[in-house]
């Protein structure tokens, strides 16, 4: 009797320690910051000091033209990178299914971008867009052609730039994997029929991929926006509000502004659009799922 | 699949060469500067042939050096004590990550139970939740609820003790920081460790079982050495974004508990003119990354396909 009660307990145990601090630094937070959002609050007060306003923050930031520019920066930037990155990566990724000797080496140097802190990485290409020790520049002195302004009229654009030197071999990797798990003997049909390798890439390859390439394609949207180090580092938002994504500002408006209660909103305003996409990423899967499963079925019932 | 005519192509492997150019060139040009003297750096006479000097690091280093080098006047960095604190905080939240997530994972691939569908659907949703979103709940909770009141018998007790305002806060502690990297880890290190769960043949647990072994003994003795690759994976992205963490960090850390990523952000508004300084201390943030990938570029790959492709 009480060994059955004991292995009834067990999931519970086992999950305990996670839900714990999950409610405590997750849940509780969110909440928290739900709560907030309908304060006028400031950094020295506690919550519970702050005066209650209602739906002020949402309204005000609904009107806020500073608050729309931010979000049209992060809705281009976001879509640019994906975008790019996708094409790229996923291109790359066709050009190069091939025996390469010493892959292994390769795709270490490819992952490199990405393990590296995002704060270096902005450094680093702050440096390289610098207006004149910057490599660009001087690479443009020496080869006669005019300076370009990297990171002041064109920030956004060299912001873009960074992104998808940091993140484009994630989306190679992720590709190249499921294009070496395509199954061979449909490749080898169309070969024998005769197809060319633009017929084998358009009407075989890609949509073989497809279920990978969106769920690789909705993660890389997500961590779109959570980018904030480093255009930090690279520009600081600036020049203007040109770059100053979203994540950036709900940063500078509780810390520079102090107004904690408007950066709660701007951020339960950003949850809900991501909280939109996941819902999307996860109804996607779902109905992939169930396609699968009538596809398999059907060729059952052939055979 | 590759015929041999396009094996041998010589455009190919230009494209290859190119493509490993861009991706490492950034960390090599750096490299490379955070041996130069800013003179150097900034009179542009670019490419290799240039006096490499370890002034830049010891400038960097100087509150952990046991000698003074006589470039030096006075020693305004701290980086040696920030860069022990990245090691304390990332170490400790990558190992408690694990070990917990790795139990979670565990119970909710084998064991069917009451609420175990909400668990998994909001650890799904949980992780989409951008850093920035967590930041003002973070600072309000951590610098004014989750305190020991300067009246209970703890709290007390460390003011005797320390002295301080009176109530003791998680702000500006390293286990507040480790608490918030747990909890925003938690939920990938559970993803990622499902797939690998899921592989682990059922018979061995049970024969285990049938043995005498309790749950506890079939988790750490039969299912934990299985699951290596997987448990190695988890570990180096908890690690990653431990150590490369830089906004809540900087929201939750005081003078003594800053990391590196807050120390580069600050110099680098404030001088932004000592380029061989700062790519000297971006250098030594990168290194451990840089090691992991060297090491266990593998494991990286599969906990990166699986956390995308299987889940």
């Amino acid at each position: 009797m009480r060994t059955a009660m004991a292995n009834r307990l067990t999931p519970y145990m086992f999950m305990a320690p996670a839900a714990i601090i999950m409610a405590i630094a997750l849940m509780y937070p969110l909440g928290y910051m739900v709560w907030g959002s309908f304060r006028d609050w400031n950094p020295s007060q506690t919550i519970g000091e702050a005066e209650f306003v209602g739906l002020k923050n949402y309204i005000f930031l609904w009107n806020d033209p500073n608050f729309h520019e931010s979000l049209g920066v992060t809705l281009r930037f976001a879509f640019f990178v994906v975008t790019i990155e996708m094409v790229i990566g996923v291109g790359l990724a066709l050009l190069l299914d091939r025996e390469i000797r010493g892959i292994s080496l390769l795709r270490t140097m490819f992952i490199l971008p990405m393990m590296i802190a995002p704060v270096v990485v902005g450094l680093m290409w702050r440096y390289m867009y610098h207006p004149t020790v910057g490599t660009f520049n001087r690479f443009l002195d020496s080869i006669g052609l005019p300076r370009v302004d990297w990171l002041g009229d064109h920030a956004l654009t060299s912001v873009i730039i960074a992104d998808i030197w940091q993140w484009t071999p994630f989306i190679f990797i992720l590709s190249l994997a499921a294009l070496q798990s395509l199954p061979r003997s449909a490749l080898e049909a169309a070969r024998i029929d005769g197809a060319t390798a633009w017929q084998q890439i358009i009407h075989i390859k890609l949509p073989l991929m497809m279920p990978v390439l969106i769920v690789t394609a909705l993660l890389r949207l997500i961590d779109a926006f959570k980018v904030l180090e480093v255009i930090l580092v690279m520009t600081e938002g600036g020049p203007g509000l040109s770059t100053e994504i979203l994540a950036l500002r709900i940063s500078r408006t509780a810390t520079e502004f102090r107004e904690l209660g408007v950066a709660a909103a701007m951020s339960n305003y950003l949850l809900i659009l991501l909280l939109l996409l996941t819902v999307g990423m996860f109804a996607f899967n779902r109905w992939q799922e169930a396609r699968a499963a009538r596809l398999n079925a059907l060729v059952e019932e052939e055979s | 699949m590759s015929t041999p005519n396009t094996r041998a192509n010589p455009a190919f492997y230009a494209v290859i060469a190119l493509l490993v150019f861009m991706s490492v060139g950034p960390v090599i040009l750096m490299f490379l500067n955070s041996f130069k003297l800013d003179v150097d750096i900034i009179s542009g006479t670019s490419g290799l042939i240039f006096l490499p000097t370890i002034q830049n690091y010891e400038k960097a280093l100087c509150d952990v050096l046991w000698y003074e080098p006589d470039h030096i006047d006075f020693c305004s960095l701290k980086f040696g004590n920030a860069f022990i604190n990245s090691l304390i905080i990332a170490l400790v939240s990558t190992a408690l990550t694990l070990v917990i997530g790795c139990m979670a994972a565990y119970a909710l691939v084998r064991f069917r139970f009451m609420g175990r569908d909400t668990v998994s659907l909001s650890t799904l949703m949980v992780r989409m939740v951008p850093p920035a979103v967590l930041l003002v709940p973070v600072f309000g909770l951590w610098n004014n609820e989750f305190c020991l009141d300067r009246d209970g018998l703890i709290g007390g007790a460390i003011r005797d003790t320390f002295g301080g305002r009176g109530d003791v806060c998680l702000a500006g502690t390293h286990s507040g920081i480790i608490l918030i990297y747990v909890a925003m880890n938690l939920p990938f290190v559970i993803w990622i460790l499902q797939s690998f769960i899921v592989q682990v043949p059922r018979s061995l647990e049970e024969a285990a079982r049938v043995d005498g072994a309790g749950p506890f003994q079939v988790f750490f003795k039969v299912v934990l050495p299985l699951i290596k690759p997987g448990l190695a994976a988890a570990a180096i992205f908890t690690f990653r974004i431990a150590w490369n963490e830089y906004l809540l960090a900087s929201a939750l850390s005081d003078r003594d508990t800053r990391t590196v990523p807050i120390l580069i952000v600050n110099n680098m508004s404030e001088f932004n003119v000592e380029w061989g300084v700062i790519m000297a201390t971006g250098m030594l943030l990168a290194i451990p990354p840089i090691i992991f990938t060297l090491l266990a570029s593998r494991q990286i790959i599969t906990g990166m396909t699986a956390g995308a492709v299987k889940g």
